[in-house]
């Protein structure tokens, strides 16, 4: 594809100062996103997947400058997002938008569905009100309510119809970018479906682009074409759907895959599970080296695992990695090793 | 494996009272488990999974709740006759439960110790060093790494991993012969979950404990359970060996609640097929009619769905469902 990419993200770091525990203590610093780079192509799904804390939503919230990034450049159709004056930002803003994954918190339990939906129209000035109105009951039939609930309130609706109002807001100033946070995690399991189907069909009719984030990765595989896995902060993997999917090179990636629990699973693949120990240590002050190591089956002092940081490096076509024991060759250690 | 069951629900009713009149929200449940067995319950929210649990454990606020009719048969006895301090030496000491929530169903003013000798010094009468020293045990015996230390930690200092993993403890602290796990894991992450459930295996085989574990999750109930329970709006709809319900099941509703979950697949299609939907939403169960509840949303809805409620009926080996459908293709 020559067409230059939507959204680019270079080199993104968000750090958080804590405060001293003490007068004479040691500043601390959270690492929640560290310097995070990638691009996304008009028309498509990108996912971001990882375990809580990982840092997928600051990575979203940062990209929207909702949290300011210590730094790293965002450039969303060739402007950059991080250095816009206030009132740039805010044009350009109606062309990104955000779902939650709440649906619950995420509606003003005192407006009405139809201001919901409208308010994004208000606050960007688009259109008189007769033209918000007939806005808002497209939108209304385009996400599967009908237009005459557009008198009720949030509590009114059920999980999965709260999700549609937040649908329907998101896309009310006809944006090109949409950040779903974790959208269907909150949902019924038979909820969900009807809410990624509806996503699907709408990213096909208006060419949306999402930037998809869920810890899910069932949901993952099923929604989107680019996937990076987070770790602490740092992407461990980058690659298409296909890839990383049939073939994992981190060890990282590997195993979350392998704790998955499937229907599909036999005695055999229950056998051959990786069972990583430990919770995912904090990301404040991480030591240096991956940071992976200490979880990781396969850390190896002579490769420099504990002592040195890997970098994201590219291995085969697309297919980015960042782990000392992935060969040039695109040999994980997984491949070769037992454990 | 033709043991006596251990657990046995029988023809459970349980119905709440609101203002606008009585609202039956457990239908006629049956349901035994025997010593060593896992089974799984798995429904969408509000089909009644945890209500069973709250009933076969008598923990259903009353007045509102009731149960109104049917048995819960603990080793043959009647624990719906048993009073409330009687019922007391049977919680936590013959059934145990552990919860979804880690961070709430920990008490934060004590300490990690404490509050799992509470259940040893309540039901086995054992002095509080003693007890301490179990408590030990037993955090060693779920691997909880430094438990000697830990147990002096209040939860907040513990990870949500850590957290369930002292539940679990605390539940199995007086050898229970039945443990009830409503979704233990779902505010966990993934690769925490998996050291959970090995945990919950090993215990089990040791132990010989028989586990309920409550769950929306089906790729969750295919690795866990030997047998499964399908449950919707207070009904029991279906029933059966693990790998006949996940791989041959007789009710739509299992059907659709297989397909519309996004399963992790090794190798997949290049092209993403569409998830099947099941349409509309969970019912009001105020608004039951006594007929199947799960028809207006159903795919296969036929003449006598109209009709008359469909009886259970059996289809396989310990296989039960509860559909018109289900029956005709027999």
């Amino acid at each position: 594809m020559s067409e230059s990419p939507l959204l680019e993200v270079e080199n993104l770091c968000t750090y958080f100062r804590l405060s001293k525990s003490h007068p004479f203590g040691r500043s601390r610093t959270v690492f929640a996103v560290d310097d995070v780079s990638f691009r996304v192509s008009r028309g498509t799904t990108f996912g971001i997947v990882g375990e809580s804390g990982c840092g997928k939503s600051t990575t979203a919230m940062s990209i929207l400058r909702l949290i300011k990034p210590t730094s790293g450049s965002v450039r969303f159709d060739g402007n950059d997002v991080l250095k816009l004056d206030p009132k740039p930002l805010r044009r350009l803003r109606s062309r990104m938008q955000l779902i939650f994954q709440d649906p619950y918190s995420s509606l003003n339990p005192r407006a009405t569905a139809g201001n919901i939906v409208a308010a994004p129209l208000k606050t960007h000035n688009i259109g008189s009100r007769q033209q918000h109105h007939e806005r808002v009951s497209e939108l209304f039939s385009r996400v599967g309510l009908r237009p005459e609930q557009q008198t009720a309130f949030p509590h009114q609706f059920s999980g999965g119809q709260r999700q549609r109002i937040s649908i329907a807001r998101a896309l009310a100033t006809d944006p090109e970018l949409i950040v779903c946070d974790e959208p269907v995690s909150a949902l019924d399991v038979a909820i969900q479906a009807q809410v990624l189907n509806l996503l699907i069909r709408l990213q096909r009719e208006l060419n949306l682009t999402y930037l998809f984030i869920s810890h899910d990765m069932g949901v993952i595989q099923h929604m989107c074409d680019e996937v990076v896995v987070l770790y602490l902060g740092k992407i461990v993997e980058q690659a298409d759907r296909n890839s990383l999917f049939s073939h994992p090179l981190h060890p990282y990636t590997w195993s979350l895959l392998s704790a998955v629990p499937s229907i599909y699973s036999d005695a055999d693949s229950l056998k051959q599970r990786v069972k990583l120990k430990g919770d995912p240590p904090s990301p404040i002050d991480p030591p240096p080296g991956c940071r992976f190591a200490q979880r990781c089956p396969f850390a190896d002092t002579s490769k420099h695992c504990y002592s040195k940081m890997p970098l994201l490096r590219i291995i085969k076509g697309q297919h980015k990695v960042a782990c000392h024991r992935v060969s040039e060759e695109g040999v994980a250690p997984q491949d070769i090793h037992t454990i | 494996m033709n043991k006596e069951p251990i657990l046995k629900i029988e023809d459970l009713c349980v119905d709440f009272k609101t203002r606008t009149g009585s609202v039956r929200v457990l239908h006629h449940i049956n349901l035994s488990v025997k010593a060593g067995e896992s089974i799984g319950i798995v429904g969408e929210s509000g089909c009644g999974k945890s209500m069973t649990a709250l009933a076969t454990m008598q923990l259903i606020p009353t007045p509102p709740g009731l149960i109104s009719e049917g048995s819960v048969l603990l080793k043959g006895d009647d624990l719906l006759k048993l009073n409330e301090i009687q019922m007391r030496d049977v919680r936590g000491n013959e059934i145990s439960m552990i919860f979804q929530e880690p961070m709430t169903s920990l008490n934060p003013v004590f300490k990690i110790g404490m509050q799992i000798s509470e259940n040893i010094i309540r039901h086995q009468g054992k002095t509080k060093k003693e007890a301490q020293e179990l408590s030990v045990a037993m955090m060693r015996a779920v691997k909880i790494p430094g438990a000697a230390r830990l147990i002096k930690r209040y939860p907040h200092e513990l990870s949500g991993g850590m957290r369930q993993r002292v539940m679990i403890a605390m539940a199995l602290s007086c050898q229970p012969s039945v443990l009830i796990a409503d979704e233990p894991t779902t505010a966990l992450d993934v690769t925490v979950q998996a050291q959970i459930f090995d945990l919950l295996r090993d215990v089990q085989q040791d132990m010989g404990t028989a586990i309920i574990l409550i769950t929306h999750d089906m790729g969750v109930i295919a690795e866990n359970t030997q047998r499964v329970v399908v449950m919707y709006a207070g009904h029991k709809f279906e029933e059966g060996p693990v790998d006949e319900i996940i791989h041959h099941p007789k009710h739509p509703y299992t059907r659709g609640l297989i397909r519309c979950t996004p399963h992790l697949k090794k190798n997949m299609e290049h092209e993403r097929e569409e998830l099947s939907e099941i349409p509309g939403i969970v019912p009001d169960l105020s608004r039951l009619d006594g007929l199947c509840p799960f028809r207006p949303r159903c795919s296969e809805k036929r003449r006598q769905c109209d009709e008359q409620m469909p009886q259970e009926i059996q289809t396989g080996d310990g296989h039960f469902v509860c559909c018109w459908a289900a029956g005709e293709d027999q």
